[in-house]
């Protein structure tokens, strides 16, 4: 979390490889073998390996469960076949991680495994999907056969729901979406409201300060969530309270940013204030509501798991 | 560093929750309302046992000294179980008479023999239930006046939205102290009350929580309960939310108050306005999902819905709190 602080207070750029070092190393912590952590942390650290994320899936979104993309048994280990979508960083990355199904008679969660694949292997085609924002964010993978070796199955085969569902936590809070990463943005925002801000305005100057109070009590809240894992807690469903969190606080500060900017805040680019990095800053926002599931799901994890509300008419 | 509670604050909310559910505190609190004031009194002298009464009072008079946090965690308990009567009033009064160098009513205050209330104009105008409490005390500027003695005055007694409360404005009275230590020991004893307030607001919040899954789990409407529907299920999960996020600004204030820090208004500000939106979401949430019985005098949820209104503008309002944290930014240093 400190060195998140400084990073992000330092105006330090977003890292090419956080996706391995936030998702897939914990994952590798909890589930890899000795041989699997040797092998590819160091290489992920340094950034030789760009890791991308592939967990959605055409009729998989939200109900990610409905995987159809399937592993089968060749020798010495797996073909893939099918087809992920949403792959965050898969159009320049080396490698990616995701479930497969590997059992085709189970259900839903079950019968799943995670494994890890190259994206530059013979039968992996990458498509790269334009987002709102115009950059290359996230792309297609299509599966024809591509083979993966056994040495690359993290956790056991058919227990990949749970080897992913045990790490998801961390997309949600902490340290993908550390404190430091907003504190800094807010500070940014004071920073703007009092260079161009009018001060007989209270209206946005009331907006930049419910800005404010919510970083900062992210970033107390994250204690509090430090706390309890440095003495021997988990994260579990609380980690969905942290995503709603930082998802909505990143959209309001950038909404918040564009109102004190007045008639300039449509230009974009060089040609915006500051850059543009707020317009930019506030596009990248629209998407957090929506990645690392949908703050509704996420919703419904608050009222099912902890406030033990019935399950409506999702299996 | 650590931030989550010790075992002994754990231990001394739960104690305190379990006192407070088994004194039928919306009974007292309806007693309240109707000028019935004993069940709240005796209610008050059983928390003093458990020294609730005495964690603002120094140790020389009996009291423990306690702070910041231990209010917080006391508070929030009397908000969650709607405890009626001028509870931030004596709290905040003890370290106005404390730090102003007035010993005569420590003893009694820690013992909870009697209530205080207090009037700290301009946020704090009225002297909550001045008519169960004594001593009566109000600061303007740097006097500390007693107004329930000779030449002190108060109006008749003003209805608040929440019908446990009285309001009352107070003027003249004797003068106990004045001069410096007075105007600091009121600015002290504003963050306090407004730090114990918003605590109570988050207790009050979370039992509203408490009151509409507990009903959402079990009404059922089209054949099933109307918990599992989503328009329900995300509205109290955005109240979750609300409160989860509210909780460690609450603590992190007290903890800034108790270090003395230069950040420590803007803390309590930012707790009081985060505690004061969350405690109303729940309101207004609890309200929609009991449907027409919640809005009904006999179903306790307007218990707590209508102290929540009422404590949101007590203590500085929403527009008070902004403004300070708003101050504190305008003159603070950005990192880069």
């Amino acid at each position: 979390m400190i060195f998140e602080e400084e990073y992000y207070a330092a105006g330090a750029p977003a890292r090419v490889s956080q996706n391995g070092i936030f998702l897939l190393a914990p994952t590798l912590f909890a589930h890899g073998t000795e041989e699997q952590r040797a092998r590819l942390l160091p290489r992920m650290a340094r950034a030789d390996d760009v890791w991308a994320q592939a967990w959605s899936e055409p009729e998989a979104g939200s109900d990610l469960a409905a995987i159809r993309s399937v592993a089968v048994r060749a020798d010495g280990g797996w073909l893939l076949r099918g087809q992920k979508t949403w792959s965050s960083r898969a159009t320049y990355a080396d490698k990616g991680f995701g479930l497969f199904r590997t059992d085709p008679t189970a259900e839903r969660h079950r019968g799943l495994t995670y494994l890890l694949f190259d994206l530059r292997a013979a039968g992996v085609t990458v498509r790269p999907i334009p987002q709102l924002d115009g950059e290359p964010g996230f792309a297609e993978i299509f599966f024809d056969e591509a083979f993966v070796p056994d040495a690359d199955v993290v956790g056991e085969v058919d227990q990949g729901w749970r080897v992913a569902m045990s790490t998801a936590s961390n997309e949600r809070g902490l340290t993908l979406r550390s404190p430091g990463r907003f504190c800094a943005a807010a500070d940014r925002l004071v920073d703007l409201w009092r260079r161009v801000g009018d001060a007989s305005e209270a209206a946005p100057a009331d907006r930049v300060v419910d800005a404010w109070i919510t970083a900062h009590a992210y970033r107390l809240r994250t204690f509090g969530t430090a706390t309890r894992l440095l003495e021997g807690g988990t994260l579990g469903p609380e980690s969905s309270v942290d995503k709603l969190v930082w998802s909505e606080l990143d959209v309001a500060l950038h909404e918040t940013a564009l109102e004190l900017l007045g008639a300039e805040a449509e230009l974009s680019g060089p040609d915006g204030p500051d850059g543009g990095r707020w317009l930019s800053g506030y596009l990248f926002s629209l998407a957090g509501p929506i990645y690392a599931g949908t703050n509704e799901i996420q919703r419904d994890v608050i009222a099912e798991r902890l406030l033990g509300l019935p399950r409506g008419d999702r299996r | 560093m650590r931030f989550a509670l010790s075992a002994e604050r754990l231990a001394f909310a739960a104690s305190l929750h379990d006192l407070l559910a088994a004194a039928d505190t919306p009974a007292v609190a309806r007693g309240f309302a109707a000028g019935d004031y004993e069940p709240g009194r005796t209610l008050w002298k059983r928390l003093a046992e458990l020294g609730v009464a005495a964690l603002t009072v120094p140790e020389r008079w009996g009291g423990l000294d306690a702070g910041p946090v231990d209010v917080v965690v006391a508070f929030e308990e009397l908000g969650h179980h709607a405890v009626p009567g001028p509870v931030v009033e004596s709290a905040a009064a003890a370290i106005v008479l404390a730090e102003s160098g007035v010993t005569t009513w420590l003893t009694d205050l820690a013992r909870g023999e009697v209530m205080a209330s207090v009037a700290l104009p301009p946020h704090v105008p009225y002297a909550l239930d001045a008519s169960v409490a004594a001593p009566v005390l109000a600061v303007e500027h740097d006097a500390l006046s007693r107004v329930d003695a000779t030449g002190g005055a108060r109006s008749a007694a003003m209805s608040s939205v929440d019908p446990a409360r009285r309001l009352f404005t107070v003027t003249g009275g004797e003068v106990l102290a004045r001069g410096e230590e007075v105007r600091r020991a009121a600015a002290h004893a504003f963050e306090l009350g407004a730090l114990a307030t918003a605590a109570q607001m988050l207790g009050a919040g979370r039992a509203l929580l408490e009151m509409a899954t507990g009903h959402a789990k079990a009404r059922v409407q089209f054949g099933r309960p109307v918990g599992s529907f989503q328009a329900v299920k995300h509205r109290l999960a955005d109240v979750y939310v609300a409160l989860e996020l509210a909780r460690p600004l609450l603590f992190g204030a007290a903890i800034a108050v108790a270090d003395r820090s230069e950040a420590a208004a803007r803390d309590v500000s930012a707790a009081k306005v985060a505690c004061a939106e969350a405690a109303y979401r729940a309101a207004r949430a609890a309200l929609q999902v009991h449907g027409a019985v919640g809005y009904t005098r006999e179903c306790d949820l307007g218990l707590w819905l209508t102290k929540v209104r009422a404590l949101m503008s007590a203590w500085g309002t929403g527009t008070v709190h902004r403004a300070r944290v708003r101050a504190a930014l305008a003159g603070r240093e950005v990192r880069r």
